[in-house]
């Protein structure tokens, strides 16, 4: 026994040892090959195309696959298509713009949380850190309030948005510190609140039978008064403000350093931060004013990117787009057909967030620490 | 080539924390900036890279006053290595260095093939190329302090300023840090870096700056500025000598 036992353990270590080299020698493999960002793009696009498919698909009124090419086919050949009236008005102008809707909500607050998350060096913070949301929601009730037309609402949702965060920026900058971001996400908390007890006064003061619904409707988020007419108020901001943002993506991972790093390394990060809030409140506030408040999406898919194709901006914000835009279009064919009434986005949002985010915490937070 | 500091008042719009100054770091040289914590390095730091203007007086570099350059072309001419932190999300290493890169570029430029050569071949300088598509959040204090400094010389910079290089290393890679900023020296750079250990500035470094109070106690080739009673004056503390015999070489112990 006791000669055997050096012997085994003699055998045990030089086992141990060769399949430690092997492993070690993988490890150098792996290592060394650059790590794709292919693949991760590839489910993105996936989720996408499955999310457009099964938005069109899924509903009261049954639409078969064949409809929605031989309507869309029409559309761009000219022509008839062969199917009857009231599949090709609700392909066309009710599930369609509903659609289309979605996707551009969804990948604007994708974006939008994405370029925040980088420029506030905090994988925590959302599209809404400095008041857009709180912003567009006071414009919103203050619009219910004074019975004002569905555009009207929405304007006023959208300049409440801009506005909101116009103020945080001046405040921001007007406080001197070494540490200008802090200062921002700190003026978006106060001032968010502030707004948020606006809210709370103008809904106290609303008519409890009429208004009230309206704005606890629209403050829950919802895709379902989406139609043709919504499309262009919502497509200008969000293209040019994810136009801005997308050519501003080899920046964000320098932006992403603490400031002082970052202008050493000559990136011009006073303006640059203009640019890039400007840009994200503008497709934020759009997105707010079209669908009402959607909490997580732009705090969850930037995870989501990250976890498919790393941390590097030049990906993760074209991803995060996509993802996004699958992503809630998933959430909002979930939201008018799981029960005989609509469920609200932002509920939705966070029946699924929430749960989501709490495995994200626990599996893949060192992509961020 | 010279970063020339003159006359210079250094501070933040609310607190004065220098005067006084005059300090140049020229290529080829390595200048140690030492002192006590509140002396005003750290300060006098940022003021010669450009990231903070001076109160009073001017730095010029090549004779051009450097906060009136744009600031890529700063960042052309200085490149900065940060004391060494955490970071927030897990860039690879190559991503870290080729941010190094971004003063070459347009701001929508993505980086090119010569950019991803030249921070490969930064990497590959400190030895550490085979770390490229590790996250950076994963690799050692050691090892992320030498892709800092990768990054910088990625800058392609004339010159380099490292703030505490040493200060969460562990003894080896002190030396190993102490022994790179020597070797950039001799390829023509020139070096500007602070530090709590007057040995480190004796091995690494050409002269000595002595900052005290946001004054300067003392200037000039270590040999002459770092002695017992400079350094007994620069921390109010007592300081001994150790002296090797073979070599003459001096390391100073605090207490």
């Amino acid at each position: 026994m006791l000669g055997l036992v050096p012997g085994i353990h003699v055998f045990h270590t030089i086992a141990l040892k060769t399949w430690m080299a092997g492993t070690s020698l993988a490890m150098t493999v792996i290592e060394a090959m650059p790590r794709s960002t292919f693949p991760g793009t590839l489910v993105a696009i996936a989720v996408l195309v499955a999310g457009f498919a099964v938005a069109f698909l899924i509903g009261r009124f049954p639409v078969s696959a064949g409809d929605i090419v031989s309507v869309l086919w029409s559309k761009v050949a000219g022509g008839a298509s062969g199917v009857p009236a009231a599949t090709e008005a609700v392909i066309l102008k009710v599930r369609g713009p509903r659609v289309i809707a979605a996707f551009l909500v969804g990948s604007a607050l994708a974006v939008a949380g994405t370029a925040f998350q980088g420029l506030f060096r905090n994988p925590l913070v959302s599209p809404d850190i400095l008041g857009a949301s709180s912003g567009a929601a006071l414009g919103a009730v203050l619009g219910i309030y004074f019975s004002l037309g569905v555009v009207s609402i929405q304007l006023f949702a959208f300049i409440g948005g801009l506005v909101a965060v116009a103020a945080v920026y001046l405040i921001g900058s007007a406080i001197r510190t070494r540490d200008p971001v802090l200062v921002l996400v700190l003026a978006g908390v106060v001032i968010g609140s502030l707004l948020g007890a606006g809210v709370g006064l103008v809904k106290y003061l609303a008519d409890p039978y009429n208004q009230l619904p309206a704005m606890t409707f629209w403050l829950l988020g919802s895709l379902a008064a989406a139609n043709v007419s919504d499309l262009i108020p919502l497509f200008g901001p969000v293209l040019i403000g994810s136009v801005v943002l997308l050519a501003l993506r080899h920046r964000m991972n320098a932006m992403s350093l603490p400031e002082e790093e970052a202008r050493a390394l000559g990136v011009p990060t006073g303006w640059l931060r203009v640019a890039i809030v400007a840009a994200a409140t503008l497709v934020t506030s759009a997105s707010v004013a079209t669908a009402g408040i959607i909490g997580w999406v732009g705090l969850v898919v930037p995870h989501l990117a990250r976890s498919l194709v790393g941390p590097d901006f030049a990906r993760l914000l074209p991803v995060s787009a996509i993802l996004g835009g699958g992503f809630l279009l998933f959430i909002d064919t979930i939201a008018r057909s799981m029960a005989q009434v609509e469920v609200p986005l932002g509920i939705l949002t966070a029946v699924i967030g929430t749960p989501f985010f709490i495995w994200l915490l626990a599996s893949v937070s060192k992509t961020w620490s | 080539m010279t970063i020339e500091g003159r006359n210079l008042s250094i501070g933040y719009p609310d607190r004065l924390v220098g005067s006084g100054l005059n300090v140049a770091v020229r290529e080829g040289e390595v200048l140690a900036l030492l002192g006590p914590n509140g002396g005003g390095k750290t300060t006098l730091l940022k003021t010669l890279l450009g990231l903070l203007a001076p109160r009073e007086g001017t730095v010029h570099v090549m004779d051009k006053p450097l906060h009136d350059l744009p600031i890529a072309e700063r960042a052309r001419l200085i490149g900065y290595v940060p004391q060494v932190h955490q970071g927030t999300f897990a860039f690879t290493v190559e991503s870290v260095v080729l941010m190094g890169r971004t003063a070459h570029g347009s701001l929508f430029a993505a980086p090119s093939a010569h950019d991803r050569e030249i921070s490969m071949m930064m990497l590959d300088r400190f030895g550490i190329a085979s770390l490229a598509q590790r996250a950076y959040t994963e690799i050692s204090g050691g090892e992320r302090q030498l892709v800092l400094l990768a990054r910088a010389l990625a800058q392609e910079p004339r010159f380099i300023v490292l703030d505490e290089p040493t200060a969460s290393l562990d003894f080896g890679n002190q030396g190993k840090v102490m022994k790179e900023i020597g070797a950039l020296a001799e390829a023509g750079l020139g070096v500007m870096f602070t530090t709590h250990d007057p040995n480190h500035a004796m091995r690494a470094a050409t002269r000595a700056y002595l900052l005290r109070d946001g004054t300067c106690l003392a200037e000039g080739p270590v040999a002459d500025v770092l002695t017992v009673d400079n350094l007994e004056a620069l921390y109010r503390a007592n300081v001994q000598t150790l002296r090797d015999e073979r070599t003459g070489a001096v390391a100073f112990l605090p207490g």
